[in-house]
C-alpha cells in the first residue's frame, strides 16, 4: 500500500508541475487583461506540433526545440492579440470569449486539415529514474524542472524588470498605469504574447512524453481553469502550486477510488475554492 | 412514266414499312431499356472527417470509395431484367459526434434519398445511426462497429461486417493459456466507451470461465492521456494486461506501460496495435498484441472457401491490397477492408436479389454465407438479427525481424500464424 501510495503520488506531483506551467499562461492573460483565452488548448497543441516538426524535420533535440517554440509562441501571441483580441479588449467579456473561441476553431480546423487527428509521437527517451517503488521517466522529470525554471523566469520578469512591473501595473489599474506613461496596448500585447509563450512551452514539454493530436490541448485547458481558480489569477507561483495540488489529487484519489472519480473531486474543489476563497490561494487580484 | 414510278415505289414503301416497322420498333425497344436501364443507387453515410475518429473513419471511407470506383468502372451491376445499377455516394462529416449522426442520417434518407446506408465509424456512432435506419426502413451495412448490443434491439435491417465485441479479445486469453499454462491473473484497463466496454465485459466473463482471476477491471475517460494512475494500480505479478479503446488512448497506454517498466507476460490491446503507425512507438510497441479484423497476410482465397463448402466472392486479398496502395499510397488496414467489404456485400446482395428492392436485398443478406477477401460472412437471422457470426479475428504481435526492424506478425489463431508469439517483458 505504501509503495503504491509513493508511486502514485510521485507520478501525480511530477505531472502537477506541467499542469502548473500550462495554467500559467492562461492565468497571466486572465489576470492582466480579464480575457479568458479559449484558444489556450490549441496553442498548447501548437507547441506540441512545433516541437514534433523541429524534431523530425530539422533534427533538433526536443529540449533545444523548446527554446524555438517559446520564441514562436511569443510571436504567435503578439499576432493573435493584434488580430483577434485588441479590438475587443474593452468590449463586454463575451466578445473576447467569442473572439478567442473563433481562433480556437481556426487552429483546430487548420490543424486537423494539415495533421489530421492521427496521434503523433516524439520518439525520444532519456531513461527512467528508479527509486524503490518509484519509476519516473526522465522526460517527465525534465518537464517538471522546466516548469520550475519557467516559474522563476516569469516571477523575475514580473517583479524585477520594467516591462514586468508595467504588466503588473496594468493588471492592477490600467487607467492609472496609462497616466503614469505606460503604453497599455503594448503591455497588453506583451502579456498576451507571454501567456501564449508559456502555453506553447508547456505543450512542447508535454510532447516529449505523451502522444498528441491537435485536440490534445483541451484537457490541459480545462485543468488550467481549475488551477487558475485554485492559485489565484496572474500569479505564477499560484499557478504552479495549483498545478501541484491538482497533480497530487490525481495521484492520491485513484488509490482510494476508481480513477473516474478524479474529475469529480477536482471540480468539487473548484467550487469549494470559489465559495470559500474566490481570489484563490495566492489572491493576486 | 409517272404511273410506272408510282407502281414501282408504292410496293417498295409498303414493303419497307412491313419489314422496317418491326425492326425499328425492335431498335426502339433496344434503345428504350438502355436509356432507362441505368439505375443510380445512392449510398448514404457519415464520415468522421474531423474529431477523434478521423483516422479510422478516413480509412473506412477510402475502402468504400475504392469499391464504388471499381464496381462503377466495371459497368455496374447488371440485373436480370436488363437494368444496370450504378452507385453514387452521399455523405456528411459527423465530427465524430453521436448527436450529429442521427440528424445527418435522417437528412441522408429524407433529403438526399439514400437507397442504402453504410454506418459511420465506431460502435457508439453506429448505434445512433442504426435507430434511424430501422425507423426509415433502410438497409444499413455496418463497418467499424463491433458492439454486440446494437443487434440485440430487434432491428431487422442492420447487418454487421465486423467480428462482434463478444469475440474480439477472447482469443488473447486462449493464446496466453497456450503460451503459459500457469498464467492465471489478468488486469483489464479499458476506455469507458461503448465498443471497448462491450469487448471487456465479454472478455472478463470469458477469462473467469477459463479460470483467470481479473485483478483489475477499470475504465478510463475517452480523452485520457495519463495512464500512470491505472498502471500504478496493476498488482505486481499480473500475467497479462488487456484492454485499451481506440487508437490515440491505446497507443498512449502502450507507451506508458513501457516507460513505467511494467513487467508482464502479455499486453493485448484494442484497435491501435494492428495499425502500421503503432510502430512509431519504437521499443514501446515491441511484443504488444492486438486483435485485427483483417490483415493483408490473411489467407482467404477460393481454395479456402471451397474447403469450407462456401462460395468465394469478389476481389482477392492481393488485388485489394495492391489497388488500395496504388490509390491511397498507404497500406490498407482492417478499417479500409471493412469499408470495402461493406460495399461488396451490398453488391452481392443486389446481385442475389436481382433487384434493388429493399425487401429482396434484405432476404439476400439474410441468406448470405460466403467468403470474401475479408473472410467469411454470415449474419445471425434469429435472436440477434444482423450480428456477424461467420467472421473471425486474427491476432498480430509486433516483433523484430533479422534487421531488428519492428514487423507485424500474425500469432493467433495457429492456423493463420506467420510467427511464434513472444512474451512482453518478464525481467
Amino acid at each position: 500500500m505504501f509503495s503504491h501510495l509513493l508511486s502514485s503520488l510521485s507520478d501525480g506531483l511530477v505531472l502537477g508541475f506541467v499542469y502548473g506551467l500550462a495554467a500559467m499562461g492562461l492565468s497571466l492573460i486572465w489576470g492582466v487583461m480579464a480575457v479568458i483565452n479559449l484558444a489556450h488548448g490549441p496553442v498548447i497543441a501548437l507547441g506540441m506540433f512545433t516541437t514534433y516538426l523541429l524534431f523530425y524535420q530539422a533534427g533538433l533535440n526536443p529540449y533545444l526545440a523548446i527554446v524555438v517554440v517559446a520564441a514562436l509562441g511569443l510571436l504567435f501571441g503578439l499576432v493573435m492579440y493584434g488580430a483577434a483580441v485588441h479590438r475587443v479588449i474593452d468590449a463586454p467579456h463575451l466578445s473576447s470569449l467569442l473572439s478567442t473561441f473563433a481562433v480556437n476553431m481556426i487552429i483546430i480546423g487548420i490543424g486537423t486539415a494539415v495533421f489530421t487527428t492521427s496521434p503523433r509521437n516524439i520518439d525520444f527517451a532519456i531513461g527512467t529514474l528508479n527509486l524503490g517503488p518509484i519509476t519516473i521517466p526522465l522526460t517527465r522529470l525534465v518537464a517538471a524542472l522546466g516548469a520550475v525554471l519557467m516559474t522563476v523566469f516569469l516571477y523575475s520578469f514580473l517583479y524585477l524588470t520594467r516591462p514586468g512591473k508595467a504588466i503588473r501595473a496594468v493588471a492592477n489599474n490600467r487607467e492609472a498605469a496609462e497616466l503614469m506613461g505606460i503604453p497599455s496596448s503594448a503591455i497588453l500585447a506583451l502579456s498576451f504574447g507571454l501567456g501564449t509563450m508559456l502555453a506553447a512551452t508547456a505543450g512542447a514539454f508535454i510532447s516529449t512524453f505523451f502522444p498528441f493530436t491537435i485536440l490534445s490541448g483541451f484537457p490541459y485547458e480545462l485543468k488550467s481553469f481549475v488551477i487558475c481558480v485554485l492559485g489565484g489569477l496572474g500569479h505564477p507561483l499560484g499557478a504552479l502550486v495549483g498545478g501541484l495540488i491538482l497533480g497530487g489529487l490525481e495521484g492520491l484519489v485513484p488509490i482510494f477510488m476508481p480513477v473516474s472519480w478524479v474529475p469529480v473531486v477536482e471540480f468539487s474543489l473548484f467550487v469549494l475554492v470559489l465559495l470559500v476563497r474566490p481570489t484563490g490561494l495566492f489572491g493576486a487580484k | 412514266m409517272q404511273k410506272m414510278k408510282f407502281w414501282f415505289l408504292t410496293p417498295l414503301i409498303i414493303l419497307s414499312l412491313i419489314m422496317g416497322g418491326p425492326s425499328l420498333a425492335a431498335e426502339k425497344k433496344a434503345i428504350q431499356p438502355a436509356a432507362k436501364a441505368v439505375e443510380n443507387v445512392v449510398i448514404g453515410f457519415t464520415a468522421s472527417q474531423t474529431g477523434k475518429f478521423n483516422v479510422e473513419s478516413t480509412r473506412q471511407i477510402h475502402g468504400l470509395s475504392l469499391w464504388m470506383d471499381q464496381v462503377n468502372a466495371a459497368g455496374g451491376i447488371k440485373l436480370p431484367e436488363g437494368t444496370v445499377v450504378k452507385f453514387a455516394a452521399k455523405f456528411y462529416d459527423d465530427e465524430s459526434k453521436k448527436d450529429r449522426v442521427q440528424e445527418l442520417y435522417t437528412r441522408l434518407i429524407n433529403e438526399d434519398k439514400a437507397d442504402f446506408l453504410i454506418s459511420p465509424y465506431s460502435s457508439g456512432l453506429t448505434d445512433a445511426a442504426a435507430v434511424i435506419a430501422q425507423q426509415y426502413k433502410r438497409i444499413m451495412i455496418t463497418c467499424g462497429a463491433a458492439s454486440d448490443s446494437t443487434y440485440n434491439k430487434g432491428y431487422t435491417l442492420v447487418y454487421q461486417t465486423y467480428t462482434p465485441a463478444s469475440r474480439y479479445l477472447t482469443g488473447a486469453i486462449d493464446l496466453l493459456a497456450q503460451m503459459d499454462p500457469k498464467a492465471n491473473q489478468v488486469a483489464i484497463v479499458y476506455e469507458a466507451a461503448k465498443f471497448s466496454t462491450d469487448v471487456v465485459n465479454y472478455l472478463k466473463d470469458y477469462a473467469q470461465k477459463k479460470g483467470f482471476q481479473v485483478v483489475l477491471f477499470e475504465g478510463y475517460d475517452p480523452g485520457a492521456t495519463d495512464f500512470a494512475p491505472f498502471i500504478d494500480k496493476i498488482p505486481k505479478g499480473t500475467d497479462a494486461i488487456m484492454g485499451g479503446g481506440h487508437f490515440a488512448d491505446t497507443s498512449t497506454f502502450a507507451k506508458q506501460l513501457y516507460e513505467k517498466g511494467v513487467k508482464t507476460k502479455m499486453v493485448a490491446l484494442l484497435v491501435a496495435p494492428p495499425e502500421d503507425q503503432f510502430a512509431e512507438l519504437g521499443d514501446a510497441a515491441y511484443a504488444v498484441i492486438g486483435p485485427s479484423q483483417w490483415e493483408s497476410s490473411a489467407n482467404y482465397n477460393p481454395k479456402a472457401a471451397k474447403k469450407l463448402g462456401l462460395e468465394y466472392y469478389g476481389i482477392s486479398v492481393a488485388d485489394f491490397t495492391k489497388n488500395y496502395k496504388e490509390k491511397y499510397k498507404e497500406n490498407p488496414t482492417y478499417h479500409s477492408a471493412g469499408g470495402y467489404v461493406a460495399g461488396l456485400l451490398l453488391q452481392k446482395a443486389i446481385e442475389m436479389a436481382g433487384s434493388t428492392d429493399s425487401a429482396k436485398v434484405k432476404a439476400a443478406l439474410d441468406k448470405m454465407n460466403l467468403m470474401t477477401f475479408y473472410g467469411v460472412i454470415k449474419f445471425d437471422t434469429a435472436k440477434a438479427h444482423g450480428l456477424q457470426v461467420g467472421h473471425d479475428m486474427v491476432y498480430i504481435q509486433w516483433q523484430r525481424d533479422a534487421k531488428k526492424k519492428l514487423v507485424k506478425r500474425v500469432v493467433w489463431p495457429e492456423a493463420a500464424a506467420t510467427g511464434k508469439p513472444v512474451f512482453y517483458r518478464t525481467k
